[in-house]
C-alpha cells in the first residue's frame, strides 16, 4: 500500500492542504502535488482499469508517458475525459473519477475479458467477427461499444475559454532541464530572441531527483539560479507549463500552455495554443525510462524506477514498505538509494546483468541492499496488486529460485530519447548500440526552406548520456542555434559537472530471457491497449512484418500515450521475431501532438458568435429588427424573406412577391460584387473575361454578362455598367465578388501582365438598393432630384445624379421583370437612404423583400440563378443563353473548351421550363426518368430540376430543369419521382422557362 | 445632406487595451506604378506626407500614406475630402495608367491603444508584433483571426486598425475577446 512519507518532497508545501475527490471519496493532498501523486499518498494504487481486458491498472510513471492513470477530470461543462493524473497538478476541489469500468473501479464485470483473453488475441476483431456480416452491425458492436472506450464523452457546451498567441522567435528551447536551460542560456548570451519552454510547472526536469551536481553546487540550486539569470534577460523568455506539441515545416512549432487547469478561472483562458515562428529550434525532451518485460508486469505496484523515485524525492510518497527494484542498468541503484535514504526497505535489486561493477552498484551494496545478478523477475505475484516476485535466472527459463515477498516493483530497461519532436518534420534516427535506444541521426535532421536543418536535439534527448555530456551537449547546441540565426554576441562558459562512471547496460527485451509462452502471455508492452510480447509474436508469425502493419493489428501503441513505452519494447520484441537487427524493423512515425490538446484550444476564440465571421450590409440591423428570417449567403447573412407577426414563411414570401410585382418592393442588393476595371485595356480585357462583347458598350449604358472558366463552364454572371471610355464596373454574384476579383488579378497578374488594366474591388464601398414594381418611378419621384422618366434613363442605363438627401448611381436594370431601379449610394449612408425609402414609399404600399422572392420573380422571367442552373458542369449553351456568346469575338476565356465535341453534343441537356399538370410543386433536384436501365442497373434518366418554386403571380408551381433535348420537345410530359419517399411520380409539361411576361412589357417603362 | 454612419457608430470596448470603432475615414485606393513621380507627386499632394518605402505607413493626423502593394498605395484624408482627394489625383494624372477610387466606406477603422496592444493583436495576426518586427512607420496588411485587416502604428502603444466594413462587429467582437482582462500574456 503506498502512503505518504512523514517528511520530505521537494515540491509539497505541506502547510497547505488541498482537499480533492475521486470516484467521490474525499481525499486530501498537499500543494505541489499532481494528482497521482495525491492518489498514491492516499493509498489509491488502483486507478482504472485497462481497454480490453479490464485489468486493474495503477500508476506507473510520474509524466507525460503515463499510460494507466487517467481519469475523468471535472463535471457538466467542465468534464474532460482522458485527463493524465501525473500531469494533473492538484487544485482544491478537484474531482476526478476513474474510467472503463462497471459496475465500480473494484468490482468490473468486464473483467471478464481477462479469462477469455486467449480468445482475444491481436487482431481478434479481424479474426472473429468476419461473418455473418449482420452480426457485426447488431451483436458484436453494440457490445463492444457498451465495453471498450476510456473516458466518457462530455455533453455539455465548453464552459471555458480558450486562445492563440502568435510569436517569432529565433530560438525556441522546448524542454526547460538542464539541458534545456544550459541551451537557452548560451543561445541568449550569443544575443538570439530566444522562447525557453516546459511542459511541466517545475524548472530542472530529472536532474535535482537524481542528485546531479553542477558548478560545484546541487542541481536544484544550479537550476533556481540559471532561472533566475535568464529571467533577467531582455532577449529571453521563459513559459511554464507550455508544452512543445508539433513541429512543422519552415520553423512552424506548436505549443500549448495551460493557463487555468492548476488553478481555474472564470472567466479567464483556460488554454494558451502558441504558433510559433522560429529561425531555429532546440528540443530538451529528455528521456522516457523503458519498462521491462517480465510476467506480470502490468499490476498496481509495479512501476518505473526513475517514477518512483520521483514520488520519494518529489512528493514524499512511498510506494509501498518493500520494494524490489529490477534493472538492467545503474540508473534504478539511484532508486534503491532514494528509498533507503527514505527510510524504506529495498529487499532486493534484480540486476539482469552477470557481473556488473560500478561505484552506484558498489554504494547499494554498502548500504546493504543485496544485489542479486544474472537474475530476473519471473513474475509479479498478487492478483489486484503487487504481492511478491518470484525471481529467477535472466538466461533461463523463468524457473523460480526465490520467491520475494514485496509491496512495489521499481523497474528499469534503460532510457529512450525523446525524439518525438525532432521526428515531427523529418528528422531521422540512428540505433545507438551502448544504451538499446534510437537518438537523432545529426546527420539527417529536418530541413528549412534553405536546405540547412532547422531542429537540433539537446542533451538526453541527443543521447548524450550523464549530467557532464548532457551539459556539454546542450551548451553546444544553443550556441550552434544562435549561431544559425545570425548572433554569436558573447559566449559564456558551459556549465560542468563532475563524469561519471557507470557500468553497461544490457539489452533486455524479455525477461527472462527463454520464457516460455504461458510467461510471454503475462507480459504487458502496452498497459493501457492490452498488447502483450505474445501479441507482437503472433503477429510476426501471421506475417505483419512492418512495424506499421504490426502496431495497427495489435493496437501496440495506439492508445492516448501513443506507445511512449511501448514502443521500443515492442518493436524489438518484433525484430527477435523476424530474426532481424532493431535498425531495420526501424520505428513507426511520430506525429504531432506530442501529448493531446485540449480541442478548444484549437478552436481557440472561435466559438459562439465569433465562430465564424458574419459579414452585415449597413441595413442588417433594420432587417434583424423587421422579422428577417436569415439566409446564409457566403458569410453574409441576407433577408430570406420578412416574417410578420403570425405568418410563414412561405406566406411571406408570397406576399412579398405579389406586392412587389402590385406596388413597391425593395431589395438590399448591397451583397452583390462590385469590382471597377479601369485602364487602356480594360474593354479588351472585358471581352476575354465575358463571353460576350463588353467593349462595344457605350458610356452611360449597361449589359448582362456571363463568365466563363477556361474549361468553359459557367461560373458567375452579372450587369456590366459603362462608366467611361476606360473605365467599366463589373457587377458579381454574392458569392462571386471575392472569386471573380481575385480571378480577374490572376489573369492580369500571370498571363496579361502587359495589359493597361486595374481593378479594384468596391463591394462594400456601396449600399445598394432595387427599387421595384409599377409604382418605383413614383416613389423616386416623389423623393425629387433627378429625371428617371423612360427618356432620360432608358431601360438599361445608368446616370449619377441626386435622390432626395443622396448622391446616388441609378442602374435601370431589372431582375424582377418589374419596372427596376438599383441605386447605389455610399455605405455610410445606406441605412439613412432606406430609412428614406421606406418613409415615402409608405403611400405606395412599399415592402422589402428577400432572396426567395428574388428567386421566385427571376425564376418567373426565366432567368438563370448561378448555383441552381449552374454546377460547374453547365456552359451557357445548355441554358440557351446563345444570344450571349459573341460570335465576332475571336477569344474569350472559356471559348475554345466550348467548342469540343463533349460541349457540343446535341444530346446534352438543355433548359426548359417545366409546368405540373396538376399544378403542384415539383421536388427540387428531382430527376425525370426514361424508359428502361443502364448496365448498372439504375434507371434511366433523361433531365433533372434546377429551380421550383409555387409562383403566387401564376398561382400554380413553376420550375427549370435541364432535358435531353428539352427546347425541341415543347409540350411533352415527363415523369419525376419524388424525392421524399411518396410513391407517385409528378407529370410536368416542358414549355418555355419564360412563365411571365415573356415580350418585356413591364420592365421596359 | 444626410451624416455619414460608420458600421459601430464609435463603439467602444475597455479591457486589457481599449479598443474603439474611429468613425468615418477618408480613404482612396490609388493603384499604379509606384515608382512614377506623377503617382508619387499626386498621393503625397492629397496627403500631405512622404511618400512610404515597401512595408511603411506615412501618417500625421488624419492623412497619410500606406503602403499596400507594389502597385497599391493608400491615401487616407478626412472623410470629407475623399471625393476632392479622388478629383485631385483625376486632374494630375489624366492621361496615365492609374486607378484612383474613393473607399472610405468600404472600411472600418479601430484604434486599439494600451500597454498590452501588441499582445492583443499578437493573439489574432500571425504577423511579428515584436518591437523587433513591428514599430511605428510599418504597415502590415494580414489577417485578424479569420478576416483580412491592415494595421499600422500611431506610437508605441497605440494601433490603427482598418478592415472591411461588413465585417466590422466581427473585428471588433474578436479584438474585445483578445483583451479580455487578466488575459495577458508578457511575452513582449
Amino acid at each position: 500500500m503506498s502512503t505518504r512519507l512523514a517528511s520530505g518532497g521537494r515540491l509539497l508545501d505541506r502547510s497547505k492542504a488541498v482537499d480533492f475527490t475521486f470516484n467521490g471519496k474525499r481525499m486530501r493532498g498537499f500543494a505541489g502535488d499532481t494528482l497521482a501523486s495525491a492518489l498514491l499518498a492516499n493509498g489509491q494504487t488502483l486507478v482504472g482499469r485497462s481497454f480490453k481486458y479490464h485489468r486493474p491498472r495503477g500508476i506507473v510513471a510520474s509524466g507525460a508517458e503515463e499510460p494507466n492513470a487517467l481519469v475523468n477530470l471535472g463535471q457538466g461543462p467542465r468534464h474532460e475525459p482522458n485527463q493524465r493524473a501525473t500531469t494533473t497538478e492538484l487544485f482544491d476541489g478537484l474531482r476526478a473519477t476513474s474510467q472503463n469500468h462497471w459496475p465500480s473501479l473494484e468490482f468490473d464485470v468486464g473483467v471478464i475479458n481477462n479469462y477469455a483473453s486467449r480468445f482475444l488475441p491481436a487482431g481478434f476483431y479481424y479474426k472473429t467477427f468476419m461473418a455473418p456480416r449482420p452480426a457485426w452491425k447488431h451483436v458484436f458492436e453494440p457490445f463492444i461499444r457498451q465495453s471498450a472506450g476510456l473516458g466518457k464523452a462530455p455533453k455539455d457546451r465548453d464552459a471555458d475559454i480558450y486562445e492563440h498567441f502568435y510569436a517569432h522567435v529565433d530560438v525556441l528551447v522546448i524542454g526547460g532541464g538542464i539541458a534545456g536551460l544550459a541551451a537557452a542560456r548560451q543561445a541568449g548570451a550569443a544575443g538570439a530572441r530566444v522562447l525557453l519552454i516546459e511542459q511541466t510547472a517545475h524548472w530542472g526536469g530529472r536532474a535535482p531527483v537524481d542528485g546531479a551536481e553542477i558548478d560545484g553546487m546541487p542541481a536544484a540550486e544550479w537550476v533556481n539560479d540559471t532561472v533566475e539569470a535568464l529571467e533577467a534577460e531582455e532577449n529571453i523568455r521563459l513559459r511554464r507549463r507550455c508544452m512543445g506539441a508539433g513541429i512543422y515545416d519552415h520553423g512552424y512549432v506548436m505549443a500549448y500552455e495551460r493557463l487555468g487547469d492548476h488553478d481555474p478561472q472564470e472567466g479567464l483562458p483556460r488554454h494558451r495554443l502558441w504558433k510559433i515562428r522560429a529561425k531555429q529550434v532546440v528540443t530538451a525532451t529528455g528521456a522516457i525510462e523503458r519498462p521491462l518485460s517480465f510476467a506480470g508486469n502490468d499490476l498496481p505496484g509495479v512501476m518505473l524506477a526513475g517514477a518512483i523515485r520521483d514520488y520519494v524525492v518529489n512528493w514524499g510518497v512511498s510506494p509501498g514498505d518493500r520494494t524490489v527494484v529490477v534493472t538492467n542498468n545503474d540508473d534504478a541503484y539511484r532508486t534503491a538509494l532514494a528509498l533507503k535514504q527514505a527510510g524504506l526497505e529495498v529487499p532486493a535489486i534484480i540486476d539482469a546483468r552477470p557481473a556488473p561493477a560500478s561505484p552506484l552498484i558498489q554504494a547499494a551494496r554498502d548500504l546493504g541492499i543485496k544485489v542479486e545478478t544474472g537474475r530476473a523477475v519471473a513474475k509479479v505475484k498478487g492478483r489486484a496488486r503487487v504481492e511478491g516476485v518470484a525471481v529467477s535466472a535472466q538466461a533461463g527459463e523463468g524457473a523460480a529460485l526465490q520467491d520475494i515477498t514485496c509491496d512495489a516493483v521499481a523497474m528499469s530497461g534503460g532510457w529512450s530519447p525523446v525524439v518525438h519532436l525532432w521526428s515531427h518534420c523529418g528528422g531521422k534516427l540512428v540505433w545507438d548500440e551502448e544504451n538499446a535506444h534510437f537518438r537523432p541521426d545529426v546527420a539527417r535532421p529536418p530541413i528549412g526552406a534553405d536546405g540547412a536543418g532547422f531542429v537540433r536535439a539537446a542533451g538526453i534527448a541527443n543521447g548524450a548520456m550523464g549530467t557532464r555530456d548532457v551539459l556539454a551537449d546542450a551548451d553546444a547546441q544553443g550556441r550552434a542555434a544562435a549561431l544559425a540565426c545570425g548572433h554569436k554576441r558573447r559566449k559564456k562558459t558551459a556549465p560542468s559537472a563532475a563524469a561519471e562512471e557507470a557500468a553497461p547496460l544490457e539489452p533486455v527485451w524479455l525477461m527472462p530471457q527463454g520464457a516460455g509462452a504461458a510467461l510471454r502471455a503475462k507480459m504487458w508492452l502496452d498497459f493501457q491497449n492490452d498488447v502483450k510480447v505474445s501479441d507482437v509474436q503472433l503477429a510476426a508469425r501471421e506475417g505483419f512484418e512492418s512495424v506499421e502493419h504490426t502496431k495497427r493489428y495489435t493496437t501496440l501503441g495506439m492508445a492516448t500515450d501513443q506507445g511512449k513505452l511501448s514502443n521500443i519494447n515492442g518493436l524489438a520484441v518484433l525484430s527477435q521475431s523476424l530474426n532481424e537487427e532493431i535498425p531495420q524493423v526501424g520505428t513507426t512515425t511520430f506525429r504531432p501532438p506530442y501529448t493531446p490538446i485540449s480541442m478548444g484550444a484549437i478552436a481557440g476564440e472561435a466559438r459562439g458568435a465569433i465562430f465564424q465571421p458574419l459579414r452585415r450590409t449597413p441595413m442588417h440591423d433594420w432587417h434583424a429588427e423587421n422579422g428577417a428570417y436569415w439566409e446564409p449567403v457566403g458569410h453574409w447573412r441576407r433577408p430570406y424573406c420578412y416574417q410578420r407577426p403570425g405568418e410563414s414563411v412561405e406566406e411571406a414570401v408570397q406576399r412579398e412577391v405579389r406586392n412587389t410585382r402590385e406596388n413597391l418592393g425593395l431589395l438590399d442588393a448591397s451583397t452583390l460584387g462590385k469590382i471597377l476595371v479601369k485602364g487602356a485595356d480594360a474593354g479588351k480585357f472585358l471581352d476575354m473575361m465575358h463571353t460576350n462583347m463588353m467593349s462595344t458598350l457605350k458610356p452611360g449604358r449597361c449589359r448582362y454578362g456571363l463568365m466563363c472558366t477556361e474549361n468553359g463552364f459557367l461560373t458567375d454572371d452579372g450587369v456590366v455598367a459603362r462608366i467611361d471610355d476606360e473605365t467599366f464596373l463589373c457587377h458579381t454574384t454574392t458569392g462571386g465578388a471575392d472569386r471573380i476579383h481575385a480571378h480577374m488579378e490572376e489573369w492580369l497578374q500571370t498571363e496579361w501582365w502587359d495589359w493597361k488594366v486595374w481593378t479594384a474591388n468596391l463591394t462594400e464601398q456601396y449600399a445598394q438598393v432595387a427599387v421595384v414594381g409599377p409604382k418605383a418611378r413614383e416613389v423616386l419621384d416623389l423623393m425629387g432630384g433627378m429625371d428617371l422618366s423612360a427618356g432620360a434613363l432608358p431601360f438599361m442605363g445608368w446616370a449619377d445624379g441626386q435622390i432626395g438627401d443622396f448622391k446616388v448611381r441609378v442602374y435601370r436594370i431589372s431582375f424582377s421583370g418589374e419596372l427596376s431601379f438599383e441605386i447605389a449610394v455610399d455605405a455610410h449612408r445606406g441605412r439613412a437612404f432606406w430609412d428614406a425609402l421606406l418613409e415615402a414609399g409608405a403611400g405606395f404600399g412599399v415592402m422589402p423583400y428577400g432572396t426567395e422572392a428574388l428567386h421566385i420573380m427571376r425564376a418567373e422571367k426565366g432567368f438563370i440563378m448561378i448555383g441552381d442552373e449552374t454546377d460547374g458542369t453547365v456552359i451557357p449553351q445548355d441554358l440557351g443563353l446563345d444570344w450571349a456568346i459573341s460570335k465576332k469575338k475571336t477569344d474569350y476565356l472559356g471559348k475554345r473548351a466550348q467548342e469540343r465535341t463533349h460541349m457540343t453534343d446535341p444530346d446534352r441537356w438543355k433548359l426548359v421550363g417545366l409546368e405540373t399538370l396538376d399544378g403542384s410543386v415539383l421536388p427540387d433536384g428531382a430527376y425525370a426518368t426514361a424508359p428502361d436501365s443502364n448496365a448498372n442497373g439504375q434507371r434511366n434518366v433523361q433531365g433533372r430540376v434546377t429551380s421550383t418554386y409555387h409562383s403566387p403571380t401564376l398561382n400554380r408551381g413553376i420550375a427549370m430543369g435541364l432535358v435531353k433535348h428539352g427546347p425541341d420537345r415543347m409540350g411533352e410530359v415527363l415523369e419525376f419521382p419524388r424525392t421524399d419517399g411518396g410513391k407517385a411520380a409528378v407529370k410536368a409539361k416542358i414549355v418555355s422557362p419564360v412563365f411571365y411576361d415573356p415580350d418585356g412589357e413591364k420592365q421596359n417603362v | 445632406m444626410s451624416e455619414p454612419v460608420s458600421a459601430l457608430q464609435g463603439a467602444i470596448f475597455e479591457g486589457l487595451v481599449k479598443v474603439e470603432e474611429a468613425g468615418p475615414c477618408g480613404m482612396i485606393t490609388l493603384r499604379g506604378d509606384l515608382a512614377s513621380t506623377q503617382v508619387k507627386t499626386a498621393a503625397t499632394g492629397v496627403a500631405g506626407v512622404d511618400f512610404p518605402g515597401q512595408g511603411e505607413a506615412n501618417c500625421a493626423g488624419d492623412k497619410g500614406l500606406c503602403w499596400m502593394s507594389p502597385d497599391e498605395i493608400l491615401v487616407l484624408c478626412p472623410y470629407d475630402q475623399a471625393g476632392a482627394g479622388v478629383a485631385a489625383i483625376d486632374k494630375l494624372l489624366a492621361g496615365t495608367h492609374y486607378l484612383a477610387t474613393n473607399v472610405s466606406d468600404a472600411r472600418a477603422r479601430f484604434v486599439v491603444s494600451g500597454l498590452d496592444a501588441r499582445e492583443v493583436l499578437a493573439k489574432l495576426t500571425p504577423a511579428d508584433m515584436s518591437p523587433a518586427g513591428f514599430a511605428p512607420g510599418r504597415f502590415r496588411r494580414t489577417r485578424l483571426a479569420q478576416v483580412p485587416a491592415a494595421f499600422w502604428m500611431r506610437d508605441e502603444h497605440m494601433f490603427e486598425v482598418i478592415c472591411f466594413r461588413s465585417v466590422a462587429q466581427y473585428v471588433f467582437d474578436i479584438l474585445t475577446a483578445a483583451a479580455t482582462p487578466g488575459s495577458e500574456v508578457g511575452f513582449f
